[in-house]
């Protein structure tokens, strides 16, 4: 624990565990969740929201666990350790859920249906779970299909455009052309084309992530270093050889900027092609809530949406630490 | 004692021959002549130094050899045949080392055989060729973590393992520092004499030539010409204070209009 103690002091963020052991900032933040669970249960809503009771529990709950680890934490070793980093967060959140609960429903300062106390989105959760999972069951099939078959067509064309100059000249002007349209632009001539609406959104969340894969793909093939082709060469690789184990692994850095892109422009056109003619899904969902001004499922949506992006990209930045080990790691 | 002498496909020495060859690059429109009118044979198992000052030609000449590049005016043959494209028989060990920084030590060395499609029958080739250049124990190391001349005996080993018959080195030991430049020359001797490949090594350091070859061509300023050859017939090791070393280095510095002190 000692180490510990002495590196507190030189940390941009304090994780400090004092000699006395007793974590402070554990028990500053067990103070604000207490809080926020004696407000909740204690004050009357202006309007009735309903899950009060069950936000009140689950903060009291968290409240007294904070309060055990700020007792307890010095004996915990690394797992302690992680801890105490977040602390100044697990503070923050604490003091943000007191605002949130007090300015909405404990004095209607923000009014409803236009905001919404965290226990209106709890009761949100506890009354619609299943029609929410089958939203997200329907919008992550129509990600899915539409993001992988968007990458794989993208990354074949972005590597035959760097490659191969004759598909470059015909090729990069159309995409040059095509790529700064945003893929929501297409929906009426798309919405005509496809068979279905369904077919339809598939493919517009595969061109929105198709297209910057397939310009940052031809743009790191075409910057591979010609020392590495000569290389191969001279040791007896023929052409197959030069784009699939140099070319295509050169160029990865560049790769994994267009799948970051393209995973943020398929979630954007993925909610704007549900709400235009799904009959389920996230999207779906806010559309049609909005239509009844219930601002509390959007809210309790949204909330899930920016978890599953957030978890998505947080895969794909363990596909690429994954692929590119042979890297130098930066920051992100 | 080498392991390359006991090999499957021991390298079977190719000669090279350079005829008349000249070659210009158009810059900017413009007309730069870099090789002129070179001429050079090497008999198979030979070692021959090429000598001249920088930006003289000396890559240019050896991408012609290794088939990268083709001459504008004369021919190249590799045991009589005429070099028309890159072949593993004969390998460019380039000035940089190159290496492939996404491929650890052991993929970089097996590239040649990978590409070839022979790594099943010949993955040992690998290992001994990582001994021979005393990096076993990087083997699963990447680029970034090597110095200067570990990445060129990882590149010196990518090329050993292919067993070429003609060995291409454009100033391999260049970059090093002198120790390491001293302890990479001894081996690289050493791995000569018993392989017993064909070697032409460019480099623009005086005694380099005269501690390893058989042969020295003194290229002269852009665009190339042979200006003289020597012929070294000491015995390995060299010494440098040799009276006959001394006097050849003083002869070649003059070749190369340096006044020697
Ligand atoms: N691909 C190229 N295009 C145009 N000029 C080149 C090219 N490669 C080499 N040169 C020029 O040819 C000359 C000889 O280069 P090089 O063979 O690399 O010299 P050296 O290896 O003897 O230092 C240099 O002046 C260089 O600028
Ligand atoms: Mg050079």
């Amino acid at each position: 624990m000692s180490d510990l103690a002495q590196t507190a002091g030189d940390g941009v963020v304090s994780t400090s565990v004092p000699s006395f052991s007793i974590w402070h900032q554990g028990l500053v933040a067990a103070v604000f969740w207490l809080l926020t669970a004696a407000v909740t249960w204690g004050l009357p809503d202006v309007l009735p929201w309903g899950s009060a009771g069950l936000f009140a529990a689950i903060t009291a709950t968290g409240g007294v666990l904070l309060l055990a680890l700020a007792l307890t934490l010095h004996r915990l070793g690394a797992f302690g350790r992680r801890i105490a980093f977040w602390g100044p967060w697990l503070i923050a959140v604490g003091v943000w859920f007191l605002v949130w609960e007090y300015t909405t429903a404990k004095t209607g300062w923000l009014p409803k249906p236009f905001f919404s106390p965290p226990h209106g989105l709890l009761q949100v959760y506890v009354t619609d779970w299943s029609r929410l999972l089958l939203c997200i069951g329907y919008s992550l099939r129509l990600w899915g299909l539409g993001f992988f078959s968007g990458i794989t067509v993208g990354f074949t064309i972005g590597v035959a455009l760097g490659w191969s100059a004759r598909f470059n000249y015909w090729g990069m002007p159309i995409l040059k052309l095509i790529g700064p349209v945003p893929a929501t632009a297409w929906i009426p001539a798309t919405f005509y084309f496809f068979p279905t609406t369904f077919h339809a959104s598939v493919f517009l969340v595969a061109l929105s992530c198709g297209i910057p894969v397939a310009i940052l793909t031809a743009a790191g093939v075409s910057q591979v270093n010609r020392a590495y082709y000569d290389v191969a060469r001279t040791l007896g690789a023929n052409d197959r050889f030069l784009v699939l184990k140099v070319a295509v692994p050169a160029a990865l850095n560049h790769v994994f900027v267009g799948l970051f892109m393209g995973l943020y422009y398929s979630f954007a056109v993925l909610v704007v092609a549900e709400m235009l003619g799904a009959k389920y899904g996230l999207g779906w969902y806010i559309a049609f809530q909005s239509a009844y001004s219930a601002y509390a499922n959007v809210y309790a949506t949204i909330v899930i949406m920016a978890i599953l992006c957030s978890g998505l990209v947080k895969l794909l930045f363990v596909a690429r630490d994954r692929l590119l080990v042979w890297q130098e790691r930066g920051l992100i | 004692m080498s392991a390359l002498a006991q090999t499957d496909g021991p390298a079977r020495a190719l000669s090279l021959d350079i005829r008349s060859v000249s070659h210009h690059y158009d810059i900017a429109g413009t007309r730069f002549d870099v090789l002129d009118d070179i001429s050079l044979s090497l008999t198979p198992g030979e070692f021959v130094a090429l000598l001249g000052p920088s930006g003289c030609g000396k890559s240019t000449l050896l991408r012609l050899a290794a088939g990268l590049e083709h001459p504008r005016q004369g021919t190249l043959l590799e045991d009589g045949n005429q070099i028309e494209a890159p072949d593993p028989s004969r390998l460019l060990v380039f000035q940089d080392p190159t290496l492939f920084p996404w491929r650890t030590v052991r993929r970089n060395v097996a590239t040649g055989l990978e590409a070839r499609g022979l790594l099943p029958q010949r993955a040992h080739r690998i290992d001994e060729a990582l001994s021979l250049v005393r990096l076993e124990d990087f083997a699963d190391a990447y680029p970034r973590q090597l110095s200067g001349g570990m990445a060129q005996r990882v590149a010196l080993a990518r090329a050993l393992v292919n067993d070429p018959g003609l060995l291409l080195l454009d100033e391999p030991f260049g970059k090093l520092d002198s120790l390491t430049r001293l302890s990479l020359q001894t081996e690289f001797l050493r791995l000569w004499q018993t392989a017993g490949f064909t070697a032409l090594l460019v480099t623009h350091d005086v005694e380099e030539a005269l501690l390893l070859a058989g042969r020295i061509v003194v290229l002269s300023d852009r665009p190339a010409r042979v200006l003289a050859e020597f012929r070294i017939t000491a015995d390995y090791p060299r010494h440098r204070d040799d009276p006959d070393f001394v006097r050849l280095r003083r002869d070649i510095l003059h070749e190369l209009g340096v006044q020697s002190v």
